[in-house]
């Protein structure tokens, strides 16, 4: 841009650029602490516990994965937020579908019923959530998530993508249907592929919350085989209480999938879990 | 053509499918949604009417509430958690939403360099788990080990059990919670500053308006919608909390419930059973909820509609 101008105008920022500069080491202070203490040993992290380790100690990493059922809880999680994933994304890009089209009184009823789930905070009924599971046979396995999960995603998942389907010029669609293609096919073979973007961004704004979930295994499952990631470091965290260089390498190990995907792409996700915010 | 076709139900190929064909698209949707979601919300309500669990369920009227609002001991509990959850409200307020306004301003000015990367590092904490970080800000902040190396280096004062004392607790446990969400008012508010139109600012600017001036009067009124949102979801956030809390503290909100709020409440009465019976009160629990439903509904539905008169 104008770059004579932005270097005098550059000097006026010296005391925003203090403001944030203090705020991101508070922010990446924490983190670095996480991350460098995890490859020291129980006793050093006390004499030093800020710099690098003098020598990186991987014993933690390795005990992590191989004495505890960190590899269970991390499948555990990995099945539960890809299939219900899949299915929110599915679930609601057929019936954004049908919104987009059926336009009566009763689907604008219908469509404020579902996105007034947005606004609800579900935990709320989770002692009916609990019996239910019970009477379903699910309490105690991470199929009682699943449900849940596709429920609470579902509402922002509609919203996203009708409004997202609503913009693209009937023409296009009419146009293959008078070239004989069936509704359905309209949708997997044109929606579909044009709903990227929109796909991309429920895909995010679901896949934190549904992976950083804590409430709802901690209220229906108590079987070890069952525990999803983070309900396994509550009890990780206690198990290794007295060693905290083990502590920190199962935080700094369940942290870091959703960092990976964030750091690669940022721009996406401030856009995505800030998308249903935004909605007015 | 269109006749014939109209008294059949019209499906795939047709230009106008009835009702009937669309409810194959939305009813396995529709249905999880009802099922998992406004049903067992709805019948919280009911529950809360009613004592014990499945069949031995009995019709008890407004007994958990009277138990609630009247009970020597769980009332004691309700109100400290409930004056507490405002308590971390205000906090979030303060510290979280301005903190919020503030870089969202500091970022809109297009001359500052790096504002992408001080974007991703504010949002950075969003996506940790609420879990991860309170644990984290659990050790660091224990004297056992930072203890030394601050008074090492004459900050002792600042090694004191912050999490341990009834008087400081509940505000270090906020604080871990604003520094976690910044990001979300920050990025809305920006979001927010972007949309106003640059001649505007360039206008003030030529007039010589302070930046003080230019917030005042310019961006903060044009902002002012989504500071209702952000105020909305703040406030919904703090009836939801309870990883923070959780993780920090425990589920009985220690020091001597200092840091209980209506999450860690609700969880103890209604799921995870109470000192000292440790038996779950569906009931009572279902009453809890129910008062955070209503706390919602009245404080969310006239903030939404004064913001929608505003905006």
């Amino acid at each position: 841009m104008k770059k004579s101008s932005s270097l005098k105008m550059a000097n006026k920022h010296i005391p925003s650029h203090i403001i944030l500069g203090l705020w991101s080491i508070l922010v990446l202070f924490p983190i670095w602490v996480m991350v460098v203490n995890s490859f020291k040993t129980r006793f050093t992290i006390y004499s030093n516990p800020f710099g690098l380790p003098e020598k990186w100690n991987f014993k933690n990493y390795i005990s992590v994965f191989s004495d505890s059922d960190f590899m269970r809880y991390f499948m555990n999680s990995i099945v539960v937020v890809m299939i219900s994933l899949i299915c929110v994304l599915l679930l609601g890009s057929l019936v954004a579908y049908a919104m987009s089209i059926w336009r009566t009184r009763a689907s604008t009823v219908l469509y404020f019923f579902i996105i007034a789930g947005m606004m609800l905070p579900i935990r709320i009924a989770s002692i009916k959530l609990i019996e239910i599971m019970k009477s379903l046979g699910l309490l105690n396995t991470i199929w009682s998530l699943v449900p849940i999960y596709i429920a609470m995603g579902f509402p922002i998942s509609v919203f996203i993508m009708t409004t997202f389907i609503r913009t693209v010029p009937g023409e296009l669609t009419e146009s293959a249907f008078i070239d004989g293609a069936g509704r359905f096919k309209i949708f997997y073979a044109i929606i579909v592929p044009l709903l990227r973007p929109a796909i991309a961004t429920v895909a995010i704004y679901n896949l934190v919350p549904f992976w950083n979930d804590l409430w709802f295994p901690l209220i229906m499952i108590t079987d070890e085989k069952s525990k999803t990631l983070l309900l396994g470091v509550t009890r990780l965290f206690g198990q290794y209480q007295t060693d905290w260089s083990k502590v920190l390498a199962v935080l700094t190990l369940s942290a870091l999938p959703v960092i990976i995907l964030y750091l690669t792409m940022s721009k996406n996700f401030i856009r995505g879990l800030t998308a249903g915010a935004i909605k007015g | 053509m269109a006749n014939t076709n109209s008294r059949r139900i019209r499906g795939d190929s047709s230009l106008n499918p009835t009702w009937h064909y669309w409810m194959l698209y939305l009813l396995p949707g529709v249905i999880i949604y009802i099922v998992f979601m406004a049903y067992p919300l709805l019948d919280s309500i009911r529950l809360s009417f009613f004592t014990g669990t499945g069949a031995e369920r009995t019709f008890t009227g407004l007994s958990n509430y009277v138990k609630l609002f009247t009970d020597e001991v769980i009332s004691t509990r309700f109100w400290t958690a409930f004056g507490h959850t405002w308590i971390f409200f205000a906090i979030h307020m303060l510290v979280q939403n301005v903190l919020g306004i503030i870089f969202a301003v500091i970022l809109t000015n297009r001359t500052m360099q790096g504002s992408r990367i001080y974007q991703t590092i504010i949002f950075l904490p969003v996506t940790l788990s609420i879990l991860v970080t309170g644990y984290l800000w659990k050790l660091l902040l224990s004297p056992v080990w930072t203890g030394d190396i601050l008074n090492s280096i004459g900050l002792g004062a600042l090694s004191k059990p912050w999490l341990g004392q009834e008087s400081t607790a509940l505000i270090v446990v906020s604080l871990v919670s604003c520094w976690q969400w910044v990001g979300m008012p920050t990025m809305m508010f920006f979001a927010a500053l972007q949309g106003i139109s640059e001649e505007l600012i360039e206008a003030a600017a030529l007039e010589g308006t302070s930046t003080w001036d230019l917030f005042r009067y310019i961006q903060f009124p044009l902002i002012k919608p989504v500071v209702g949102v952000v105020a909305i979801l703040t406030f919904v956030n703090n009836f939801n909390a309870f990883d923070v809390v959780f993780s920090m503290e425990g589920a009985n909100g220690a020091p001597n419930y200092a840091t209980d709020i209506i999450g860690t409440f609700f969880y103890r009465v209604g799921i995870a059973g109470q000192h000292p019976v440790a038996i779950p009160d569906a009931g009572l629990g279902a009453a809890v909820a129910t008062v955070i439903f209503l706390m919602l509904a009245a404080f969310v539905i006239p903030t939404l509609i004064q913001s929608q008169k505003e905006g």
